[in-house]
């Protein structure tokens, strides 16, 4: 059987709106991303599309790209309401607050806010960002992804961060006091990172009083400096069955304290996930703007990826030219959109929503693999609800999971 | 017509890489039967594969004109032969229609296996031989000891062995002079009724079957009405002619002569080597002998990495057997790999090749499931079975004995290496009966049983002499064997694809490195595997792949989700080259790797 295109201008249930997090997850929603391609220094771990420019950055002629690539996306896509919208980079905390705003007020032009709409700017927490929290607040954020990555010292000198631990506990203070919501990043399996070590500022972290956090392993990416000093031997990251001890533990220190994985590496308490990442794990409709911004938008029906140039400059050579960065444009068929919505959404707590999955891929798991996985432990089949979930023991071989499930998609 | 007295018959004998090709290249370029600018590497040597393994597989024959040094032109045919064990049965054929045989050795490495295998047999044929010493431009070359290896190894004289280099076109003349005054003319009549041997046949796209013949009495005339006295079938001949490489057609063929005819025969299949060729009306009272066909000695399983591709393997196989009647196949299926077929070959270069073409002419991605030999199942209710797949094998109960065949071989290295091909030999149940020095070469007569030597005894002995060693065997019969049937169990599930006929007192080791084998080979499930080799309901090796503990990584994908799709799309892909069993995926590659012996 065919799928049956997804035509969303709307929520697909308008009640979600009216709570903070949408109590039917199937109502994706609708969200923006900003990407912010400029950093104040590059990361050595960090294979991100961020560029240093020590002569300084024109901030108007890129708002121009920027309003310009709004103004082609509304044209593209139509109608929408804004659930959400999410600046992150790069570092947009090295945006003037002036050009945060005029890109949210072209938003909101282009599309329709909607009253509760989440909008995130991910920040660094150094004294120099925290000073334009106030700025952004007025501009229109109403929430802050703090880029904190560690509570030690010497391993945010390591990690080639700026700021030091006090200033970013200064600066997650501020925005405590400045936005509705906050966020913040800790990257563990750092080099010489025990479990205890992890455990004490995992612990001192959450005292902090987060209600939402981001904890992402350290990997090797390609092509960074830290894969160079790994490749010679000088850069020792935990042995994998170290790290996934460290993952265990993560696990349940946070949920322990009340801050349970909604996802595969990010924690909250009740009612504080994150709108824009469950837009992105729920497979919703999402505009990517600026250079290297990925998105997924429905355009007469069809789902179709897009990204933009990634290099800063050519991306504004191609807006100034032609309208908008896009450099890839794919309609993505219906298996190929089965299989992300697969691999999206089984890393939610709350699983794969399987009449969704019928909806866009025409196709449900085999009957055959569901019984196996489930005779494992690895996912619960919750019938009543039609979603499949990945149990705990699961979460930690999801790949193999998800994997397992592609491969034996049936037609309905 | 040629008078007999003027006419040579003659093959080369050589092992791989002695220059066989080229040194039949030069000869043809001598006597001016192809243009300079026609000339291309190994005229004769028609295949790609053939070109490129340097082997020669069919029998290929030209005629060539040689003026002597005593002013007369004299018809010499060369037949190029195969010049490996594997293809013995032809080498015999085009021996048999042979007066003589020229003997290439390499002056720099000197007599290897293969070539005393092929000249017992030319000695059989009561072949005179000229010993050519091939590369003495190289370096290495040392014609003196190389001399001294065809005395003492195979026995006959080679005060006056002929040295050439192919390569340069050093000396080829003597080589055609050699020819003429050393090798006898044929013998024949030209007033008797056709007698005619059939040396080999194949098919052509533009011609239909065609068949090489050689004449040894009376004449084969276009137009003529001929029988086949074996399949007592009738023709008449359309077209005969000679190669020179290049076609040329006449119109008859003389006592002595080789050609070719063509007589609207169907199939190759309709045509049986050695049979003897005669005048329809007036059919000779004296047929020639001739020869057994060849006996497949080696079988595997061949099977679709697509099951999708069933159908065109059927047909592959059948456009290859037309003109390889010794490859035999059959369907099979198998409980782990599908449908597939159960193919005969002469040996493990005949599968090789074969295997090969599949994929190269007929881009078929195959699993080749272990060698295996044709053992001999004696019942207690008196019946005998011959048994090609360890899969058939029946309740252990209801057998008498098992018998497995045994080889001659014959193993010629150079002694720094001998030590390590002793034990090789040892180890795989070897019966030393000769052992003995040319220098520093040794040669080495061993008896083994097949069974040892069909998976991977040829490349082990290339490994452990650094390429040094040479290799040839003969069947010399069966014995009985304790002999057991090993299965292997994953997941408590026996593979039958995997499961082999070893000898008792070999069962555990070969079991414990099959298991350590296949648990490197089979990715970790989300399960615990284990892996047991079983004899009957006895378990005598186990090895366990662990559960996979942890694949995700608490990672931040953002938007960009197509880099994930694609590797999800790229797993997809390397999983569906694996065969499920039971509840494990078990990549194409374990079915062979893991039959595979240590590699110390």
């Amino acid at each position: 059987m065919a799928a049956t295109p997804e035509v969303t201008g709307q929520p697909e249930t308008a009640s979600a709106a009216a709570t903070a997090v949408p109590q039917n997850p199937d109502a994706a929603g609708f969200g923006v991303y900003v990407h912010w391609p400029f950093c104040a220094s590059k990361c050595p771990y960090c294979d991100f599309n961020s560029h240093v420019r020590h002569g300084g950055i024109d901030q108007s002629a890129y708002l121009k790209g920027y309003l310009a690539e709004i103004r082609s996306l509304r044209q593209a896509i139509g109608p929408r309401d804004v659930t959400s919208i999410f600046f992150g980079g790069g570092t947009p905390s090295l945006m003037e607050p002036a050009t945060v705003a005029a890109i949210l007020d072209e938003i909101a032009n282009a599309w329709q806010l909607t009253t509760d709409a989440e909008i995130t700017l991910e920040a660094n927490p150094s004294s120099v960002e925290a000073g334009r929290f106030k700025g952004y607040r007025q501009a229109g954020i109403n929430r802050v992804s703090l880029g904190v990555q560690s509570l030690r010292d010497d391993d945010l000198r390591a990690l080639g961060r700026l700021h030091s631990v006090s200033e970013a506990r200064n600066a997650i203070e501020i925005a405590s006091n400045t936005f509705d919501r906050h966020s913040f990043d800790l990257i563990y399996a750092r080099p010489k990172q025990s479990a205890a070590d992890w455990e004490s500022e995992l612990t001192e972290a959450i005292a902090i009083g987060a209600r939402h956090l981001s904890l992402y392993q350290l990997t090797i990416e390609e092509g960074t400096p830290f894969a160079e000093l790994y490749n010679k031997g000088r850069l020792v990251i935990p042995a994998s069955q170290q790290a996934d001890e460290l993952f265990r533990l993560t696990r349940d220190i946070t949920a322990a304290n009340g801050l349970r994985a909604y996802e595969t590496s990010n924690h909250a308490q009740a009612g504080e996930e994150s709108r824009h990442n469950l837009l992105y794990w729920r497979y919703g409709e999402y505009a990517g703007i600026g250079p290297g911004a990925h998105g997924r938008i429905i355009v007469d029906g069809q789902r179709i990826a897009t990204s933009t140039e990634r290099m800063p400059e050519a991306w504004l050579e191609r807006v100034s030219t032609a309208g908008n960065g896009t450099i890839e444009r794919e309609t993505l068929a219906s298996p190929e959109q089965a299989d992300e919505l697969l691999m999206m959404s089984l890393r939610l707590s709350e699983g794969l929503n399987l009449d969704r999955l019928a909806k866009i891929g025409g196709l449900r798991p085999g009957e055959k693999s569901i019984a196996a996985l489930t005779d494992a432990d690895l996912i619960e089949h919750d019938v009543a609800t039609r979603r499949l979930r990945v149990t705990d023991a699961g979460s930690f071989v999801l790949n193999e999971i998800v994997l397992q499930l592609s491969a034996d998609l049936q037609p309905l | 017509m040629t008078e007999l007295s003027k006419i040579r018959n003659f093959s080369i004998i050589a092992h791989i890489d002695h220059g066989k090709s080229t040194l039949a290249d030069r000869l043809i370029q001598h006597c001016g039967s192809v243009a300079d600018r026609d000339m291309k590497e190994q005229l004769l040597d028609s295949m790609d594969i053939e070109r490129e393994r340097g082997i020669t597989i069919k029998a290929q024959t030209v005629r060539l004109d040689y003026r002597h040094s005593d002013g007369e032109i004299y018809q010499l045919n060369l037949m190029d032969t195969p010049g490996h064990v594997d293809f013995a049965y032809e080498v015999s054929r085009s021996l048999s229609a042979c007066e003589g045989s020229i003997l290439v050795v390499d002056a720099s490495q000197g007599v290897e296996a293969q070539t005393l295998a092929n000249v017992y047999q030319a000695l059989d044929h009561e072949h005179e031989i000229i010993p050519v010493l091939n590369k003495v431009d190289l370096p290495a070359a040392d014609v003196d000891n190389a001399k001294q290896q065809i005395e003492d190894v195979i026995g006959i004289d080679a005060s006056d062995a002929v040295s050439v280099s192919a390569k340069t076109g050093l000396n080829i003349g003597a080589v055609l002079e050699a020819v003429v005054d050393r090798l006898p003319p044929p013998i024949g009549d030209r007033s008797k009724t056709l007698k005619a041997m059939l040396v080999d046949s194949w098919y052509d796209t533009y011609l239909g079957v065609v068949v090489l013949v050689r004449v040894i009495d009376g004449v084969l005339k276009k137009g003529q009405r001929i029988k086949l006295m074996s399949t007592d079938t009738n023709h008449l001949i359309e077209r005969v002619g000679i190669f020179r490489p290049a076609q040329e057609m006449l119109t008859e063929l003389g006592p002595g002569e080789v050609g070719f005819f063509t007589a609207a025969i169907k199939e190759v299949a309709d045509t049986r080597v050695g049979d003897t060729i005669t005048d329809e009306k007036k059919p000779t009272t004296d047929p020639l002998p001739g020869f057994k066909p060849a006996q497949p000695v080696v079988f595997c399983g061949l099977f679709p990495v697509d099951a999708a591709d069933f159908e065109d393997l059927r047909a592959a196989m059948g456009r290859l057997r037309l003109n390889d009647a010794s490859f035999s196949f059959e369907m099979e299926t198998s409980a782990a790999l599908g449908f597939g077929f159960r193919c005969g070959f002469l040996g493990l270069l005949h599968l090789e090749i074969i295997t090969e073409r599949l994929d190269r002419e007929f881009n078929l991605e195959l699993i080749t499931t272990a060698p295996s030999v044709v053992y001999h199942l004696y019942m207690n209710d008196g019946t005998k079975i011959e048994m090609h797949n360890p899969a058939d094998m029946p309740d252990p109960s209801q057998i008498d004995r098992l018998e497995e065949p045994w080889i001659e071989a014959t193993i010629m290295v150079p002694d720094d290496y001998l030590g390590a091909v002793l034990k090789l030999c040892q180890d795989r149940r070897g019966r030393q009966k000769q052992l003995t020095y040319a220098g520093s070469r040794a040669m080495a007569v061993y008896e083994l049983p097949l069974n040892e030597v069909v998976f991977d005894f040829y490349d082990r002995l290339k490994s452990i002499s650094r390429g040094y060693a040479s290799f040839d065997y003969q069947m010399i019969g069966y014995e009985p064997e304790d002999l057991v049937k090993m299965s292997i169990l994953v997941n408590a599930e026996p593979v039958d694809a995997l499961s082999l006929i070893v000898h008792r007192d070999r069962a555990d080791g070969r079991g414990r490195v099959m298991c350590e084998k296949l648990k490197e080979l089979i990715p970790q499930h989300l399960f615990k595997i284990p892996i047991q080799a079983a004899i009957g309901g006895r378990i005598i090796a186990r090895e366990t792949i662990s559960a996979l503990r942890k694949d995700v990584i608490a990672k931040c994908y953002g938007g960009d989700i197509s880099r994930k799709r694609k590797l999800l799309d790229k797993q997809k892909a390397g999983k569906k080259k694996m065969r499920q069993f039971g509840k494990v995926d078990i990549p194409q590659e374990a079915f062979i790797a893991a039959l595979r012996m240590g590699d110390d």
